[in-house]
């Protein structure tokens, strides 16, 4: 059955609280959750308090600013810092979101809380591993496919049919949709996941592809796309405001339309 | 239905692992007769609703009169057959998302389609006994 609970080892304890940074006078606490491998420890949540008129306004900035300032020990994935690289995806106050994009001041009340993206294997504090997700999007095979003679010049395509790329090639595979997803946690070894499956209608509806029946067979599949129950969690979580739910939509009307 | 190995167990690769069996080819059947089911059920609701109410108070007999109609025998086979085979679907679901034991899971459907089937036949046995008369 499905395991609700977390097994004793991920168990959260108590964590340490650092000190307040001297002479600093406008603080932001975060709550931070700590898990090294390497300590036989158990996960544990630390308490540090960010100095906001020292850093930047994002969450990222205050990550980078304990590192720098109070714990370098602290892990976690960063690149752009500004919503092009999806690296820093993590939960932040309960939604999964980029630390880069997302404002310490937009997070209500108290604490920022930050963990990992859930339900993936961590590798440590909040650097989750992204295998399994990465090898689901290559396995709807992301490029273009083809079997008329390659043109001179390009693949020409419309302005119309290129419009229909549109809300799906944005994606940058941060994986905050797939890790929010009820069925990706219970089903990930087998249910692709939001994101893999919106880069699968990516392909699926571009003009240039003449692989687009093949890849509508290896998607017809009760766990790979049909694990979707349109719960909408990716749709929510999307850090730029795509809509993964409604192109697994679209995926399973051009099944339908090809059987009725 | 086998689960994939895990990375613990495996020296598989992440890509061999997620491809595992391949593709079952198979499932918008049952998408698509869950959504039509669906739609019969809501388009069956309403009739289904005034033939109870007409049931409701009446004894043996009053019910053979009443269902001794067609259109009204009909509507209540319909609405059966259409919310057995919904169920059976619906459940199903239920139990691939949540059962992952696998021996178990077989077992689970198993008995989700002996359980919709017999459903469906006992509420049709007694439709028919009673439109017909007997």
């Amino acid at each position: 059955m499905v395991e609700f609970a977390l097994p004793k080892n991920s168990k959260i304890t108590g964590g340490k609280t650092w000190p307040k940074p001297a002479g600093a006078t406008d603080l932001r606490e975060f709550r931070v959750y700590r898990w090294n491998p390497d300590d036989g420890k158990n996960p544990s949540v630390d308490t540090y308090y960010v100095d906001t008129n020292d850093c930047g306004p994002m969450v990222l900035d205050g990550l980078i600013w304990i590192k720098n300032h109070i714990d370098p020990s602290l892990t976690f994935r960063r690149s752009c810092r500004e919503g092009v690289c999806g690296s820093c995806a993590m939960n932040i106050d309960g939604q999964n979101t980029l630390a880069c994009t997302r404002s310490m001041h937009d997070v209500k009340d108290g604490a920022v809380k930050i963990n990992p993206l859930p339900h993936q294997p961590v590798v440590k504090d909040l650097v989750p591993d992204l295998t399994n997700f990465y090898a689901q999007y290559a396995s709807v095979e992301p490029w273009l496919k083809t079997t008329s003679p390659t043109p001179q010049k390009e693949w020409r395509q419309s302005h119309e049919d290129r419009e229909k790329l549109d809300g799906l090639y944005e994606c940058i595979l941060c994986a905050c949709c797939s890790t929010s997803c009820p069925s990706y946690w219970w089903n990930s070894e087998r249910y692709l996941g939001p994101a893999a499956l919106l880069q699968a209608n990516r392909w699926v509806s571009d003009s240039r592809d003449e692989a687009t029946g093949e890849r509508l067979d290896n998607l017809e599949d009760p766990f790979r796309l049909y694990r979707c129950h349109t719960i909408m969690n990716c749709a929510k979580a999307c850090p730029k405001g795509l809509n993964p739910a409604e192109a697994i939509a679209e995926l399973k009307l051009k099944l339908v339309e090809r059987q009725v | 239905m086998s689960t994939p190995d895990t990375p613990k167990r495996s020296m598989r690769t992440p890509l061999s692992r997620v491809r595992n069996l391949g593709a079952a080819h198979s499932g918008t059947s049952d998408f698509w007769r869950q959504r039509l089911t669906g739609v019969a059920m809501t388009l069956l609701m309403l009739p289904v609703i005034v033939v109870v109410m007409m049931l409701l108070g009446s004894n043996q007999a009053g019910a053979k009169v009443i269902l001794g109609s067609l259109p009204i025998a009909l509507i209540l086979l319909l609405f059966i057959f259409a919310s057995a085979w919904h169920m059976k679907i619906g459940m199903q679901v239920v139990i691939e998302d949540y059962v992952h034991n696998e021996k178990l899971k077989l077992v689970a459907v198993m008995l989700n389609n002996f359980f919709s089937i017999a459903v469906a036949l006992a509420s049709t046995y007694a439709i028919l006994k009673l439109s017909s008369g007997v």
